[in-house]
């Protein structure tokens, strides 16, 4: 049996891990609360570029653009969105098998893969298991900006315009509610415009300034953007709420330690009373 | 002045404006556009400016987009708009750093994908997780 001093010191430092997981594990919760609220701010443009789209299928049903054309798939693209930073459960590796499942699959088919990278796991993930990454962004922080990812972004959309490969997906974690986040596959491009059913029944078109072509690719390149955007806020928000979790049981595991140590030590000090009491007795005996 | 237009403005990552006004000019690419209700549709790229929405005759709400685009309905305006400086220039800078970072990352790995090795770390981290489970639970017991 080990020495009581050594029960007290290990008690003591678990008692100072448990008090680092608890501040993790709160300040996850009010982080977490902050980004479900960029969340909901991001809701707006989605809405809004979406109905801009639907317009537009209604407007020009027959136009044509890269951005809309399917093509036979030879090689996809996959955006991975993961957090910057671990300690939070299984988030990330969830997210990991996902795509490997796909990749496998793909390859099954004669189907070759790249990836965009978002977030520092996905990187160092990739760095030892290797592949073709053709973008890479991470440390975007507690507010991640669009700015971030547009380098990202342009790069992949580039690549897709040139042809380099026919299909793009974002991999990311959806959040369901606090205990639960699941890994998502969405096909981004071709864009594929969910036609509304529209409050105009005969047949209108905008004016285009300078030229249609022009204005609908940013305007793409903009839907792009704020579906990437909002999964990254998305991920972000999963990655808070999967940290409060792993914390919340890593402080939970702590306390049963302790408690089974605190256990030990009383069993310690009584044996040790109860020795010492025996001696004096049979010291006092003997005289 | 009869009737009046819906004016949103919108950006990526907020709402920025949502009300009734009266008039709302805006920079568009090809010169200052001024918009008034029963507008034809139109829509057109913005240029970095002020959007200025005149609420009523002496109140003009002033806002900076760096951007965007400008969609019109007759009884409709909308703004997304842009958060960050665009720009080709700036937007292949960007696109470029984004490239140079990838490279980095990966410089001392191969280009083709070792699914080998990537089934086996994540089995490793899975299987850890299972451990600490089971510890767990018997901890409980």
């Amino acid at each position: 049996m080990s020495s009581s001093k050594e029960i007290r010191t290990q008690i003591s430092s678990i008692q100072n891990t448990q008090k680092i997981t608890k501040a993790m594990e709160m300040v996850a919760a009010s982080k977490m609360k902050k980004v479900q609220d960029q969340m909901n701010k991001a809701r707006p443009f989605a809405e809004k570029i979406t109905n801009v789209m639907s317009h537009l299928a209604h407007a020009h049903p027959e136009y044509e653009s890269e951005f809309l054309t399917q093509r036979d798939v030879r090689k996809k693209c996959y955006i991975i969105i993961s957090s910057d930073r671990g300690l939070c459960g299984g988030l990330n590796n969830n997210l990991f098998k996902q795509v490997l499942e796909e990749i496998s699959k793909d390859k099954a088919k004669g189907i070759e893969s790249t990836f965009s990278l978002v977030g520092n796991k996905a990187s160092s993930f990739f760095q030892r298991v290797g592949g073709n990454v053709i973008a890479q962004t991470s440390h975007l922080g507690d507010k991640p900006t669009v700015e971030q990812i547009l380098g990202v972004i342009t790069k992949t959309i580039a690549n897709y315009l040139e042809k380099n490969f026919d299909e793009v997906y974002i991999v990311y974690n959806t959040f369901v509610n606090t205990v639960s986040q699941l890994p998502n596959l969405k096909k981004i491009l071709p864009i594929v415009i969910e036609e509304k059913i529209s409050t105009y029944d005969h047949y209108w078109d905008y004016l285009y300034e300078p030229d249609a072509e022009e204005v609908l690719e940013s305007l793409f390149t903009r839907y792009i953007e704020s579906l990437v955007y909002r999964a990254v806020v998305e991920n972000l928000a999963c990655e808070q709420a999967s940290r409060m979790v792993a914390m919340k049981s890593a402080s939970d595991n702590a306390m049963d330690l302790i408690a089974e140590l605190k256990l030990i030590y009383n069993k310690n000090r009584q044996a040790a009373i109860t020795q010492e009491i025996s001696e004096i007795i049979s010291g006092a005996a003997a005289l | 002045m009869e009737g009046k237009l819906k004016l949103e403005i919108v950006s990526a990552e907020q709402e920025l404006f949502s009300k009734e006004v009266e008039m709302v000019f805006a920079p568009a690419e090809m010169g200052e556009v001024g918009i008034t209700p029963k507008h034809t549709p139109l829509i057109t790229r913005l240029k970095p400016g002020d959007v200025r929405a005149q609420i009523s005759k002496d109140e003009i709400e002033t806002f900076y987009v760096s951007g965007g685009i400008l969609e019109i309905q007759p009884n409709e305006v909308t703004i997304l708009s842009d958060t960050a400086l665009r720009g080709e220039d700036l937007d292949e800078e960007r696109a470029l750093e984004a490239e140079r970072l990838a490279q980095d990352a990966m410089k001392n790995s191969g280009n083709d994908i070792d699914a080998a090795k990537a089934k086996s770390e994540l089995l490793q981290a899975a299987a850890q997780l299972r451990l600490i489970k089971k510890l767990k639970n018997k901890g409980k017991k």
